[in-house]
């Protein structure tokens, strides 16, 4: 009798588990777009581009969708790779259409919706303008916007897609770019090990070398490197030296001498997934950047104030920071199934 | 073409620096349309009605229809481009002409350094070296509304044009009124800065746009209105 009644229970608990792995695929895992608690307020505007499951799930298929470039070979995928924090790993300068080369290294798609100014060079202001810069460059993507609206009106799918992201089928610019907008501000890295110590999760507590070079960086990173993003989002020219192309960075926006040779400060979250580094991917390894800021910083026109001299950090405290920067990678961000391709 | 019809590509043109040229692509936004009465009574045109992309191949696109109460209007002033609150607004926003889906050959949007190029206008000159296609082009992409979050050149130019002398525009109910304007292409090199082709063949985002655009209100005379 005993016997029997176990068997009745375990047979029902796998009906259990069967029923609600069914619902977890398209729904349960979707919490839509939630901020983490120690992040400051978003500079994204969500209230004019509420995220729901359809229209991110439309952005998710946008973004790894290859009919974007002129040739239907590159998506923004193909640059911007998950397993490396969304950025294209190995590759100095992005890497487009027909093997062509831009002159700048891919970003991370990465805490977006804390960015005010996209771009190297903050050229553009706002996220839900930006994918017309990879779409319609040469190196990149080499396509016109009409042409992949109309490819998408064309497609099997994307009409019917979109009518049940957006209430209607007519893809337009707007709501082709809010789609996409609705999936890159969904890639948020919180969950580093950094986060787990700064927010008291569980028994989460740094190394003593870890602490040390946590401050170390608030010391000597802190002030571009801002807490919890680890940028401040500014444009300032960190004394790597001018480029072999000369890119001259924020002053191709601005036209204002004071901007030259700026780029925007990067996050130094997920940096063990997102080399090389600087905006043209000159340095390979992390403690190649060390090196470069603890005793090579180069005096070219408008080197930020904070940087006039030389970090100068001994060898055991580049070990700390490398041991810090270490907890700010994230993997769950990573290898969360809700970014990848589906 | 300072007294001449414009005609696209056949045509070849000369411009005070004593340079020719013709011109292949033109194109310029025409947007914020005014109109003042006699006693300084200002109507404005709702904005979303009042954007108008003028191209020169798109014989349809240089007539800039809005609608205004009935009245007798002695000046119209409009904007050359976009004005900066529209070309920071929210991508719904931005439909019909403004939609930023143009290609890159007739397109009027900068991508890379958000904003509308309000001026475009290209063609070839004996004057102009030799481009990497190994063509003698000029290339003028007038842009430039101000910054968004650093201030760099604004090129929006606005006009305002007397129509007193040559007919004041008379609007009644089921009765229009076709304000009828000379636009002196020419005057864009021209104008009172000359602009030399052979030294800035390719003018885009730069400082000095400036200069061209500072031409750009010398080109609009009132010729005549139809009431």
């Amino acid at each position: 009798m005993g016997t029997k009644q176990i068997g009745v229970i375990l047979s029902i608990m796998i009906v259990i588990i069967a029923c609600s792995k069914d619902e977890l695929v398209p729904g349960s895992l979707f919490a839509g777009f939630r901020k983490p608690a120690h992040f400051p307020e978003l500079t994204y505007n969500i209230s004019g581009n509420p995220v729901t499951q359809e229209a991110f799930e439309l952005g998710r298929k946008l973004f790894y969708e290859p009919r974007l470039s002129r040739n239907n070979t590159i998506s923004c995928g193909s640059c911007h790779i998950q397993s490396s924090a969304f950025t294209q790993h190995g590759h100095d300068v992005s890497h487009g259409i027909d093997d062509r080369l831009g002159k700048r290294n891919s970003p991370p798609i990465m805490n977006l919706a804390w960015m005010p100014a996209f771009m190297w060079d903050g050229g553009v202001f706002d996220l839900d303008l930006q994918p017309i810069v990879p779409i319609t460059t040469h190196e990149e993507m080499d396509e016109s916007l009409a042409n992949v609206i109309s490819k998408l009106h064309a497609h099997s799918a994307y009409p019917a897609l979109f009518k049940k992201a957006f209430g209607t089928d007519q893809i337009t610019t707007a709501n082709f770019m809010k789609a996409l907008s609705q999936f890159m501000i969904m890639c948020v890295s919180a969950e580093s090990k950094y986060d787990s110590v700064v927010q008291k999760i569980g028994n989460a507590a740094f190394t003593n070398e870890e602490a040390a070079g946590y401050k170390l960086v608030q010391q000597k990173c802190g002030s571009c490197h801002k807490e919890p993003l680890f940028t401040d989002n500014s444009f300032r020219n960190n004394g790597i030296g001018i480029g072999a192309n000369n890119d001259m960075g924020r002053y191709d926006i601005t036209l204002n001498e004071a901007d030259r040779y700026k780029f925007k400060v990067p996050s130094l979250r997920n940096l063990a997934y997102t080399a090389p580094y600087m905006h043209d991917g000159r340095f390979i390894r992390l403690d190649a950047v060390l090196d470069q800021y603890s005793n090579n910083i180069q005096h070219t026109p408008n080197l930020d104030p904070v940087l006039q001299n030389n970090l100068a950090l001994s060898a055991t405290e580049k070990q700390q920071v490398l041991a810090f920067l270490n907890t700010l990678n994230d993997k769950s961000f990573i290898n969360n199934k809700l970014l990848s391709e589906q | 073409m300072g007294g001449q019809n414009l005609i696209l590509n056949t045509t070849s043109y000369k411009n005070s620096t004593g340079e020719n040229y013709t011109i292949q692509l033109l194109q310029y936004f025409i947007s914020n349309i005014v109109v003042t009465k006699a006693n300084g009574t200002r109507y404005t045109v709702p904005q979303d009605s009042s954007y108008f992309l003028i191209s020169e191949a798109n014989p349809d696109s240089r007539f800039a229809h809005v609608k205004v109460p009935e009245g007798d209007y002695s000046k119209i002033t409009f904007t050359l481009g976009v004005d900066s609150l529209r070309s920071t607004m929210d991508v719904s926003k931005r439909t019909g002409v403004l939609d930023p889906a143009g290609g890159m050959e007739s397109g009027m949007y900068w991508g890379w350094n958000s904003g509308y190029i309000f001026f475009k206008m290209e063609g070839t000159s004996p004057q102009a070296p030799l481009d990497p296609t190994g063509a003698n082009k000029y290339r003028y992409h007038i842009g430039g509304f101000g910054g968004y979050s650093a201030p760099t050149i604004n090129n929006i130019k606005t006009i305002t044009v007397d129509l007193t002398a040559r007919g004041i525009a008379q609007v009644r109910t089921n009765r229009s009124a076709n304000i009828h304007f000379f636009v002196d292409i020419d005057k864009v090199l021209s104008g009172t800065n000359p602009v030399s082709i052979a030294a800035n063949p390719q003018v885009m985002f730069s400082d000095f746009s400036v200069k061209v655009a500072n031409n750009f209100t010398a080109m609009f005379t009132h010729d005549h209105t139809e009431n």
